[in-house]
């Protein structure tokens, strides 16, 4: 049973991250706070390539002295692209948090229901 | 309003669950994403590129106009975050 | 930063451990060939050694980058990694084909060169741009 599941046990745990993230984004009215999810939501995606990435019984995609072999490394290419995807993904948020200040700025909350009466205004 | 949130969200959550069973076992040497083009890397980047580390020789040399575009588009983010804020360049340090 | 964290204790510490994070980043971005490392993760511990200055000195640092220097930096590193593809353009090669850059080594050889190179750029994109962002969230309040 317990060998049955635990190769998708990676993909549940990836699926939990993005639904916390997704609930973040779609339940709480606080902007800060989406945010946050929204970089819970993107690790899950991360999480889950690296877990694509995954070989039995492989190392590191970095070669060893005398080892040939293909399948002794895991996948190279999911580690190069999550690289770059983390390096983004803080300027996103960078700016996001600049967007952040200027609505603060602007209508001094952060909490959407109070943003939304006061653009009606 | 409540509801239709609490809808989606039971919706994407059964479609992630219901996916996940659809995918390669994690660990899996055949799956396909391990079989395509990452062998190749594997077998020939240390010979073509010069790079031990994997990683590096798909990050800079196969996919260097990939990493190219991301450099651009981070370099996009700074810029962007000191027009939003509207950040006067001349006030830090003692730059001329 | 308005108000720094500046005191005797977080002075001599920042002193201390900048020159090792420095040396740590310098090695990161070189050693990228043959170990974990490589042009983001050495700009990114690069960018945090000047924010650390900046979190203990405020922007009245001594040493440091200035605002205009990180923008310079940015600028740079995306103008040194399209510079070199153009350069292999320039031999006759394919956009971002180190190989055929005139240096007198043999093929796979000018390739490590070409790769250090646009390493050393991104390096520099990303030391910039998380400085200018880092400098941008924390300049609010600075006019008044």
């Amino acid at each position: 049973m317990w060998e049955n599941l635990s190769g998708y046990l990676n993909y549940w745990l990836a699926a939990v991250l993005l639904l916390i993230g997704l609930y973040g984004m779609l339940g709480r009215p606080n902007l800060v706070k989406k945010l946050m999810a929204m970089n819970i939501l993107q690790v899950a995606a991360i999480l889950f390539f690296i877990a694509l990435a995954e070989k039995t019984g492989a190392t590191a995609p970095i070669e060893v002295k005398g080892l040939h072999d293909v399948s002794a490394y895991v996948n190279p290419l999911p580690h190069a692209l999550m690289l770059t995807a983390i390096v983004v993904g803080v300027s996103t948020t960078g700016v996001a948090l600049a967007l952040l200040i200027r609505i603060h700025r602007h209508f001094g909350t952060l909490e959407e229901p109070e943003i939304l009466e006061r653009m009606r205004l | 309003m409540k509801a239709v949130t609490w809808v989606v969200f039971a919706l994407a959550a059964g479609v992630l669950f219901y996916a996940a069973s659809d995918l390669p076992r994690v660990g899996d040497i055949e799956s396909p994403a391990s079989v395509h083009v990452s062998p190749r890397y594997i077998a020939k980047s240390h010979d073509e590129t010069g790079a031990p580390n994997f990683v590096t020789g798909v990050l800079a040399d196969y996919r260097g106009y990939d990493t190219l575009g991301e450099t651009t588009v981070i370099f996009t983010a700074g810029l962007a975050c000191l027009l939003i804020l509207g950040v006067r360049l001349g006030a830090g340090g003692d730059d001329k | 930063m308005r108000t720094p964290f500046g005191s005797a204790v977080l002075d001599a510490a920042c002193r201390l451990l900048v020159p090792f994070v420095l040396i740590f980043a310098v090695y990161v971005i070189a050693h990228g060939h043959d170990s974990p490392g490589g042009g983001f993760q050495g700009g990114t511990i690069l960018a945090a050694a000047v924010i650390l200055i900046r979190l203990v000195h405020g922007q009245d640092a001594i040493w440091g980058l200035t605002r205009v220097g990180a923008l310079r930096l940015a600028c740079g590193g995306v103008a040194v990694f399209a510079g070199i593809g153009f350069l292999s353009l320039l031999f006759a090669g394919n956009y971002l084909d180190y190989g055929v850059l005139p240096l007198p080594l043999e093929t796979v050889k000018v390739r490590v060169m070409g790769t250090l190179g646009i390493e050393i750029g991104v390096a520099m994109a990303v030391t910039g741009v998380l400085v200018l962002i880092f400098d941008a969230l924390t300049a609010w309040g600075e006019e008044d």
